[in-house]
């Protein structure tokens, strides 16, 4: 030890925490079990005092007659005494307090759906180089011991892979969901978890052997694996094996005008978030907090903002200023980007390369079957003009269906029948073959778009996801857009397919009932299908001598560095034909009894002062393929009262802020929420909003029971 | 009356199938060894879980123990090496899921508060590579030289080496600061 390391020393003694007493118990428990195991084999008749096997006593005698002095007599009577305590399983018995290892049995199901262990964390077996495996036991013995050793109090400290918590599936699976968020084991759910428990077990029937043989692959498939059938109806889909992960971040925070007066995010057209909000409150359970991202649910309704005129930028901003449903002394500064609408007749000819999730897990009647539907409902929106290919993606990636004519229907719905779900998932090798063949069908002035359909694993294949992303943003400059609809839950990896979507210029749905595919490959298909413009960047700067501080509700993971504006270069979201962005600041005008920070005495004079604007809104896009992007700018100003889209978009913002527990709405709640979202339907020729106001009931009747 | 024995005879009596010996050589040691796995891996969490496998694996590890060495040099061995296969079995695995996780987190984290979490601690020891960051962890645990070459079975010109680069690193990591 030096001087100059102390300091860490100092920092690291610090940092050591104690070992959990809990945890300490178990692991020292495991290693005597599975000491006493490794002594003998525990299918052989049980010994007694009379029947005790000879090798034993024999040994004692032996011990006896090289005995000579008295205190060595007495050390060696009570080694063996306490050898007999351990070794044995009487021996056990006695020493075992009373209280200690109840043991939850849990019986091996043999007809097992979803073996995943080649990315469970270390097994012992693995562990430890010098090895034997025995026999698996016969299927009738196969009896894995699953559950705590102990049930100590839950440490909410840490997450204890060891332990099972059966009777609070529901509720521990949404926690561990919110953990994992933070946690660096996002996709190691409480599957493998529970997996790891059943391998660990299992090695309890591990003999040892002096650096001699080793794991023999034969051995592998005998390995117990316990997995919960898959799930078949919706109530039970949230269970221990909920895999899924979130994308998200921290909610924006308030921000002061002065300090900052500069805010830039990239737009957001993804509409998944509304529908997992959607599918996790139809099976009456609030959506993790991680789970709800504003801006998507607000983007998920079409609105009828004023449409930009022809010959103009092919969007159009709208900003409206008036005052806060929830909070009477700021101000909502509600910004719209409507996008025009091409005629069908005049869309670019269209190139589809279905990319399908074919993994094992995709075997579940809200995955492929949905898809299959979901894709036949898409194909009579093709014309003659455009072509679809069919990529299917498992442990390898296969062809399925060639560049084939949109006409040619039965051909095409043929192909899409003939899919199987089985196997792992090799996500990286059907994209490659998916860009190639996407290359292959492109001529100029055609759109090539790959659609990635998938339930989100990615574990196999997907060895480095810097190269991934590499190779998606290199594929992006080729003209090649990538869009990823989301099936199923309970393994949904939405962090994964929002980065995928991001990165491919594409935009991320989740589909989970055939209305959804209705509206995504139908309804809204130009949208999804043809972008009109792209790198479309927003920037605010609010005015501090009239705005005192400012918050943007939505877009935490789409911020973007302010520098990042003026950077072609930077990424950002796309805008597809006829879609309507719609983005919403809380803003404290100086003065206002609602500011949360006191003035600064000394704060520089600047023009602002003389002006009434609040602020001064910019707008970056691209025209689809072109590299140097266009500016529109706009003033904000205070303008009255706001219109029925507006007042929805508020609305769902609200819904959105209760959904995540944010604290910014006061004595705002559902009942509020609902009125204004009920009294803002408009037109609703789709029923969509409608269907929000009765989400919100259940959301509101939800919050009430927990 | 155990108490008295040393961890070598205890270490020899468990290789022997002496249970009782085995339990009290755990029990001892376990504190310091849960405490020498978080110094490998940073977490807490890791840290237990890190030790489970160790706890898991040690019975049938006894057998090499050979009394050529220390018992705690031995089950330092072990535990490195454990920590080492659970790096290598992860490093994989990471970076296919958590990975992306990482990276979106990271993306987006324009909120500087974030940043501030990561404690200088953390940050220091994960600027260091894995060699460095094993040496330094057995060494911080007062660990001699010599102690700590047997242990990661390296000539003790190496540790020495070893530590004299990690402390490059982490002054070079205190300036940058300090210019900050």
């Amino acid at each position: 030890m030096t001087d100059d390391l102390n300091d860490l020393k100092a920092l690291m003694d610090q940092a050591t925490p104690r070992a959990d007493a809990a945890r300490r118990a178990e692991n020292i428990a495991l290693a005597k079990e599975t000491f006493a195991a490794l002594q003998g084999s525990r299918d052989e008749v049980r010994p007694t005092a009379v029947t005790g096997p000879k090798g034993l006593w024999t040994g004692v005698k032996t011990m006896l007659n090289t005995i000579t002095s008295p205190a060595g007599l007495t050390t060696t009577t009570t080694l063996v005494a306490c050898g007999f305590l351990f070794i044995t399983p009487q021996g056990q018995d006695l020493l075992r307090p009373p209280s200690a290892p109840q043991i939850t049995m849990t019986e091996f199901d043999s007809t097992i759906p979803q073996p995943r262990i080649e990315n469970g964390p270390l097994t012992a077996e693995e562990l430890s180089e010098s090895v034997v495996i025995q026999e698996a036991p016969k299927e009738g013995e196969g009896q894995l011991l699953l559950g705590p050793l102990e049930t100590p109090e839950q440490d909410s400290g840490f997450m204890d892979r060891s332990r099972a918590e059966p009777e609070e599936l529901p509720q521990i699976a949404s926690d561990a969901l919110g953990t994992q968020m933070e946690d660096a084991e996002i996709a190691e759910g409480v599957m493998d978890r529970q997996t790891t428990t059943a391998e660990r077990r299992h090695t309890l029937g591990v003999a040892p052997s002096e650096n001699t043989a080793t794991v023999t692959p034969s051995v592998a498939p005998e390995r117990l694996v316990v997995a919960p059938p898959a799930p078949t109806d919706d109530v039970a889909i949230t269970s221990a094996q909920n895999t899924e992960s979130f994308a998200n971040a921290d909610t924006n925070p308030l921000r002061i005008a002065a300090e900052e007066p500069v805010s830039t995010f990239s737009i957001d057209v993804d509409t998944a978030a509304y529908a997992v909000v959607r599918s996790s409150l139809a099976r009456g359970q609030l959506p993790p907090a991680q789970a709800v991202r504003i801006e998507e649910m607000i983007n998920y309704f079409p609105y009828d903002y004023p449409v930009p005129d022809a010959g103009e930028a092919p969007f159009r901003p709208t900003v409206t200023t008036f005052q806060t449903p929830w909070n009477a002394d700021t101000l909502l500064v509600h910004i719209a980007l409507q996008g025009r609408m091409p005629e069908i007749a005049e869309r670019p000819a269209l190139n589809l390369v279905f990319l399908i999730d074919t993994s094992g897990s995709m075997d579940d009647p809200a995955k492929l079957p949905l898809l299959k539907q979901s894709f036949s409902l898409m194909l009579d929106q093709m014309r003659p003009q455009d072509q679809v290919a069919i990529v299917e993606y498992a442990g390898s990636a296969g062809q399925v269906l060639a560049p084939t004519a949109a006409t040619e229907r039965t051909t095409i719905l043929q192909a899409i029948q003939s899919l199987g779900a089985g196997g792992s998932t090799n996500g990286q090798g059907g994209l490659a073959q998916a860009y190639s063949l996407a290359e292959t069908m492109a001529a100029h002035g055609e759109v090539s778009r790959i659609i990635l359909a998938t339930d989100g694993d990615f574990n196999v294949g997907l060895n480095d996801p810097e190269a991934l992303k590499a190779f998606i943003a290199d594929k992006r400059a080729t003209g090649t857009y990538l869009s990823v609809l989301g099936f199923g839950r309970g393994n949904l990896d939405d962090a994964t397919m929002q980065v995928l979507a991001q990165n491919g210029n594409g935009t991320a749905a989740y589909i989970d009932t055939l209305s959804e595919a209705q509206k995504v490959l139908v309804d809204q298909l130009s949208g999804a299908l043809f972008p009109i413009a792209s790198d479309v960047k927003v920037q605010v700067e609010f005015n501090p001598a009239r705005i005192a501080e400012y918050r943007l509700i939505g877009y935490e993971t789409r911020a973007l560095r302010r520098k990042d504006f003026n950077n072609d270069t930077v990424d950002a979201g796309e805008l597809g034909a006829g879609h309507a962005v719609t983005a919403i600041y809380e803003v404290t005008p100086v003065g206002s009894p609602a500011q949360r920070s006191d003035p600064l005495r000394y704060a520089p004079n600047t023009v602002a002062e003389t002006s009434d604007e609040l602020g001064f809104l910019k707008l970056r896009y691209k025209e689809p393929g072109a590299d140097v992007s266009r500016l529109i700018e706009l003033p904000i100003t205070a303008n009255g009262a706001p219109g029925t889209e507006a007042n929805f978009a508020t609305a769902i913002a609200g819904f959105g802020q209760l959904l995540r527990g944010d604290t910014h709405l006061g004595d705002w709640g559902y009942a509020d929420a609902i009125a204004l979202a009920a009294a803002n339907r408009g037109e609703d020729a789709f029923g969509y909003r409608t269907e929000a106001v009765q989400l919100m009931r259940l959301a509101e009747s939800l919050s009430r029971a927990e | 009356m155990r108490m008295m024995t040393s961890d070598e005879d205890l270490a020899d009596a468990a290789a022997a199938g002496d249970g009782a010996a085995f339990a009290s050589l755990l029990d001892r040691h376990y504190d310091r060894l849960f405490a020498f796995c978080f110094r490998l891996t940073g977490s807490r969490t890791e840290a237990e879980d890190l030790t489970q496998d160790i706890c898991a694996a040690l019975p049938a590890k006894l057998a090499s123990y050979g009394r050529r060495a220390k018992v705690t040099t031995w089950l330092y061995r072990v535990a490195v090496n454990a920590a080492h296969d659970r790096r290598r079995k992860r490093a994989t695995y990471a970076k296919a899921t958590n990975g992306w996780g990482d990276w979106e987190v990271n993306r987006t984290a324009a909120i500087a508060e974030t940043r501030d979490k990561l404690d200088w601690l953390t940050a220091a020891m994960n600027a260091l590579s894995e060699d460095l960051r094993d040496t330094l962890a057995l060494v911080l645990d007062d660990m001699t030289h010599a102690e700590v070459a047997e242990v990661l079975q390296i000539p003790e010109g190496t540790v020495s080496w070893r530590i004299s680069e990690a402390k490059k690193a982490l002054r070079a990591m205190k300036e940058q600061e300090d210019m900050v």
